[in-house]
């Protein structure tokens, strides 16, 4: 791999990171943009992304802070945290991307709850973290949202609507991907 | 794929909250727009039309409310949604009464934000849509509308899909009847603006005055009778495309301001002081020799060149008569749904009359000559009877059509000039006439016609 190539996953969570789960969400980016990716533990977030006001960090500071430590030689970096994370505006967001730029960031904070706020099942949350990291990394590459609510480019507004899209995208995003991305895969 | 969806105007004093509102917007296809205070909002609302409104309630100089009512005033149709940190009764209450669409309390849940926005912008779209199907003619016109096998209209539809593409001027030259509007929705249709508005304007049906008004709008009390503003043609058609027909019509001081509208693509309101932008592809059409009305003087030359960018000239009907008969099914097949009626089609007699027939209104004439006889055709055949075709000029000197004559004489002039042309070659002249030599024969001997009269 060369310089600024492939994508890079960061465990960047404040808790133990689950290997085995986020190895196989690796496979399945690898395969989905067929470009090397790798996976990284990364200590963080740092502390100034913490608004202690909300008790939540900002996903906008996350990924300042991303583009600056964390992407040694990828051209894509996409953080995956356990803290649950916000824009100034609304009271949650599962993540946040720079829309054709190199960095991203995925929260499983409320992955991991039900609608009803029970603990879900292991395999709907690795399901849904390989949705919502297709989804951001879809944004780095310059993707906007879908209407077609079972594209992966679809709009996730809860975790229904994450549960609800397939990890997948949809014909004309993948021909879009595919030209973004030069004509050399997707 | 998401396509290009409205524009939303952002109004907070807070950078972090316009621009990560903005992002998340854009995410979704929108284009945001963002100003950190009231009057930047007015200056952005008297330039561009939005489809939704966020605007902040608390903010330091013009408030929120005073914005709404700007907004209300300016842009009565984009709704606005107030947003506050404070969530009072009160404040929302006044903001409702003032025709606020709703008010959000910050950090909003994103359901909720999405949900509103998506609603309203799918409403707007909705609403522009319903009046455009409205005055449109209910259908989508596609290259597919316009049939032809004749080797000069498929080099006319090579250029026009090859113009489509672009965002160049088209200028559609032709004959009245030819097509020129269904060509021009045509490329509209296959270009990437084709989710934006058609609006179409016919320069020689309004004087001077009212066209510039129907061009460009009006102020309030810009002149007599105007007791509101309104918007112009170039202000309906942003993001879509604004056709020009008769455009060798209009009066020197159209011309100029046409002129300027191309050269700077912005432009006032009768009676405005704000320059006002546009974003429209312009296809103009008319049936005159633009270069003619150029070399005498009555259309300015740099318009001209400004409009004649890519030009098409659509031929006339005598000109692809191998069209007739696929034009007649095309519209035969229309008339069948639109009647209700078992129609089969045009008797041989009668389509020989029509390939005959030198159609000086072209496809428009052959439509409502069809019309006519579908309408009138007692049985499932439309017979020469039923196409009461109107006979075609005299030819080169020949005299001039009286037009108090009754259909009668008509016909038998026409007859007589026609058999005069073929010096009595009843073969021939029946030919055409489109009819065959024994109808020929019997009109002769009804109109009592004689060779030495």
């Amino acid at each position: 791999m060369g310089e600024r190539e492939g994508i890079l996953l960061a465990w960047i969570g404040t808790g133990p990171m689950d290997a085995d789960m986020l190895e196989r969400v690796r496979q399945q980016v690898q395969a989905t943009f067929a470009v090397p990716t790798r996976l990284l533990r990364v200590n963080g977030p740092p502390g100034d992304t913490l608004e202690p006001r909300r008790g939540q960090h900002s996903s906008t500071r996350i990924l300042r802070w991303l583009l600056g430590t964390a992407s040694p030689g990828a051209a894509k970096v996409l953080g995956i945290t356990d803290v649950d994370l916000f824009i100034p505006v609304l009271t949650f967001v599962f993540g946040e991307a720079q829309v054709d730029g190199p960095a991203a960031v995925v929260s499983v904070a409320r992955l991991r709850l039900t609608y009803d706020e029970r603990p879900a099942p292991p395999g709907l949350l690795e399901a849904r973290l390989a949705k919502e990291c297709l989804h951001e990394l879809g944004h780095t590459y310059g993707l906007v949202h879908c209407p077609d609510g079972a594209c992966v480019m679809s709009r996730s507004n809860s975790v229904l609507d994450v549960d609800r899209k397939r990890a997948a995208f949809c014909r004309d995003c993948r021909q879009r991907l595919w030209e973004l991305l030069g004509g050399r895969g997707g | 794929m998401m396509k290009a969806k409205g524009s939303i105007l952002v109004v907070d004093d807070e950078e972090i909250v316009r621009d990560s509102l903005a992002s998340w917007l854009e995410e979704d296809g929108y284009r945001v727009d963002t100003a950190p205070d009231g009057q930047t909002a007015l200056a952005k609302l008297r330039e561009q039309a939005y489809a939704v409104l966020l605007v902040d309630l608390k903010m330091p100089g013009m408030d929120g409310l005073q914005v709404l009512a700007e907004a209300r005033r300016l842009q009565p149709d984009a709704p606005v949604i107030i947003m506050t940190a404070y969530a009072t009764v009160d404040t929302a209450v006044q903001a409702m009464k003032q025709g606020a669409y709703d008010y959000l309390v910050k950090p909003f849940e994103p359901e909720e934000l999405s949900m509103m926005v998506g609603k309203l912008t799918h409403t707007q779209a909705l609403r522009r849509e319903n009046i455009l199907l409205r005055k449109a003619l209910k259908r989508r016109f596609e290259f597919k509308d316009m049939l032809s096998k004749s080797p000069k209209m498929d080099a006319v539809f090579e250029l026009a899909r090859t113009a489509a593409k672009s965002n160049s001027t088209v200028l559609i030259l032709g004959e009245s009847g030819t097509g020129k509007e269904v060509l021009a929705r045509a490329i509209h249709a296959e270009s990437p603006r084709r989710d934006g508005p058609f609006v179409g304007v016919s320069c020689a049906a309004l004087t001077e005055s009212l066209l510039e008004s129907e061009l460009f709008g009006h102020e309030k009390g810009a002149f007599t009778g105007a007791t509101t503003s309104a918007r112009g043609k170039f202000e309906i058609a942003a993001g879509g495309t604004l056709f020009l027909d008769e455009i060798g019509d209009i009066s020197p001081k159209l011309q100029l301001d046409l002129l300027r509208v191309l050269d700077a693509r912005e432009f006032r309101r009768v009676g405005g002081a704000q320059l006002i932008k546009t974003d429209v592809r312009i296809i103009a059409a008319t049936n005159r020799d633009l270069k003619k009305l150029v070399e005498s003087g009555t259309f300015r030359e740099d318009l001209y060149y400004r409009l004649n960018v890519i030009p098409v000239t659509l031929p006339p009907l005598r000109e692809r008569k191998e069209d007739i008969p696929l034009l007649v099914e095309h519209f035969l097949a229309q008339f069948r749904v639109e009647m209700q009626k078992p129609l089969e089609g045009v008797s041989a007699e009668g389509l020989e009359m029509l390939m005959a027939h030198d159609w000086p209104g072209n496809v428009r004439e052959l439509k409502n000559v069809l019309e006519r006889g579908a309408v009138l055709a007692r049985g499932p055949i439309i017979t020469p009877l039923d196409l009461e075709l109107a006979p075609a000029p005299p030819p080169a000197g020949g005299a001039a059509r009286d037009t108090a004559d009754s259909l009668r004489e008509v016909e038998r002039k026409h007859i007589l000039a026609t058999l005069r042309q073929h010096h009595w070659n009843i073969t021939r002249s029946a030919k055409a006439l489109g009819i065959d030599r024994v109808t020929l024969y019997n009109k002769i001997k009804r109109y009592q016609i004689r060779e030495d009269e």
